[in-house]
């Protein structure tokens, strides 16, 4: 699995960095930015979540 | 064979020096594979500064309710080679414009150029002259910086909105109105009719570069020369340094800077020299405060990384102490935006720290550097 963000739908609301923390923080403007590499198995579920609650629906997990 | 004739050729002029496409050699569908074959053993690559084999690209985009885009916008102040080709010779693109068509199966050609290009008369007055299959339709791109890149161009052409729409859908899959869409630079449409109108392997052993010479050379301006050459070549053929270069700018706008003229170039539209007399990061600093302001405003990273680090360098250059905020936020611009323009005033602003090393040192002791100094 692997996250990304649509970087022109991305409204930087940055809700996906409070509910991901471990693999998303956000830049000095408020855009998140991703950990490198395929989402862990273990942070698999919340990684589904965040991607769920994005209001914009900008950020994507996807299987590779 | 040379691509750039010395003066513009009609259409008579053209079949004289370069020969008639032998349409009858790819008329049906084996004849198409051996045309996408001739450009896949030519070596053929796009030369828009992608580099992307174009070969490839003909198969992604075949089908028979394709469209070909050829995109002739050239946003990048220090290029002007497509606009060359298509004021003195416009029919050697437009063959390649119908070979193009013709492989991937389309009904239907789009020419773009910006909004009130001076290259329109030259190419209204050619396809005036040409009894083409395949009808062409010009399309005037809103003059940005940005409008011409590849999803821009194919949503302009859709909606009528010329930024740029991301990196998916590929265009070759959802283009034009939904359309298979294979977009091309107009200089690889005119390397693609020398394949056929040459033979690939004649073609090989003879290929040419475009590249676009501005700063301190003695005639700015395109230079054609065998293709991969290094800069030095390019500097002589452009006439020639007038006076000392200290780098030279790689790749227009988006480009990189670098000392070392015995790189050798591919696919490089553009480059620039900067006299021993100038200072690379002041130059550097007005490249990017361009480049900001030419956003399209959609992707944050771009919308306030670009001002932010154009920001840095007016401040660089004009003695403060930016350079490490700059080593922080430059790495936050690449692969960042939906698409390559923040990455490309990343790499100019980083590779300007690197190649004016020595200046970024002098500025920041006070302000100054020898170029202020008149120790030049
Ligand atoms: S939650 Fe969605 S819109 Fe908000 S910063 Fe994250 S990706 Fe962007
Ligand atoms: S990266 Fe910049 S120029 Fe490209 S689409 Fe996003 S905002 Fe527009």
């Amino acid at each position: 699995m692997k996250l990304s963000v649509d970087p022109i739908a991305c409204r930087g609301h940055g809700l996906c960095a409070d509910l991901l923390p471990e693999l998303v923080r956000l830049d000095e403007w408020g855009y998140p930015v991703l950990a490198r590499g395929p989402v862990p198995p273990e942070l698999a579920a919340e990684a589904r979540r965040a991607a769920n609650a994005c209001p914009a629906l900008a950020l994507r997990l996807r299987k590779e | 064979m040379s691509i750039l004739p010395p003066h513009r050729l009609d259409l008579a002029g053209h079949r004289r020096r370069n020969g008639v496409v032998p349409w009858v050699a790819y008329h049906d569908d084996a004849g198409r594979d051996r045309l996408v074959e001739a450009v896949e053993s030519a070596g053929l690559r796009g030369r828009g500064g992608g580099g992307f084999p174009t070969a490839v690209k003909l198969r992604a985009a075949r089908s028979r309710r394709s469209i070909v885009v050829a995109n002739g916008c050239e946003g990048d102040p220090l290029s002007g080679k497509d606009a060359a080709l298509l004021t003195v010779a416009p029919h050697l693109v437009l063959d390649g414009l119908q070979l193009a068509a013709h492989a991937i199966g389309a009904a239907e050609t789009v020419l773009c150029v910006h909004a009130g290009s001076p290259v329109l008369p030259s190419v209204t007055a050619a396809l005036a002259e040409r009894d083409d299959r395949v009808p062409v339709r010009i399309a005037e791109i809103p003059r940005r910086y940005v409008a011409s890149e590849e999803s821009a161009l194919v949503h302009y052409l859709t909606s009528g909105d010329a930024r740029p729409l991301g990196k998916e859908p590929r265009p070759a899959e959802r283009g034009v109105r939904g359309r298979p869409t294979l977009v091309d630079n107009v200089e690889t449409l005119a390397q693609l009719a020398s394949v056929v109108l040459l033979g690939p392997h004649h073609y090989r052993a003879s290929r040419t570069d475009l590249v676009t010479v501005t700063g301190a050379v003695r005639h700015p301006g395109v230079v054609e020369l065998p293709s991969g050459p290094s800069l030095a070549a390019v500097l002589t053929a452009a006439g020639g340094e007038t006076e000392p270069v200290q780098a030279v700018l790689v790749g227009g706008y988006g480009g990189s800077w670098t000392a070392d003229l015995r790189l050798g170039l591919s696919a490089i539209p553009a480059v620039y020299a900067l006299p021993a007399s100038a200072c690379g990061l002041e130059y550097t600093a007005k490249v990017l405060a361009f480049l900001a302001a030419e956003s399209a405003r959609q992707c944050g990273p771009c919308m306030f990384g670009l001002p932010a680090v154009a920001a840095d360098f007016a401040e660089l250059v004009r003695g403060g102490p930016s350079a490490n905020r700059l080593a922080h936020r430059l790495p936050l611009l690449t692969g960042r935006g939906a698409c390559a323009h923040p990455d490309g005033a990343a790499r100019l602003a980083a590779s300007a720290l690197r190649t004016f090393t020595a200046d970024v040192a002098t500025h920041q002791a006070g302000g100054r550097c020898r170029v202020l100094e008149g120790v030049a």
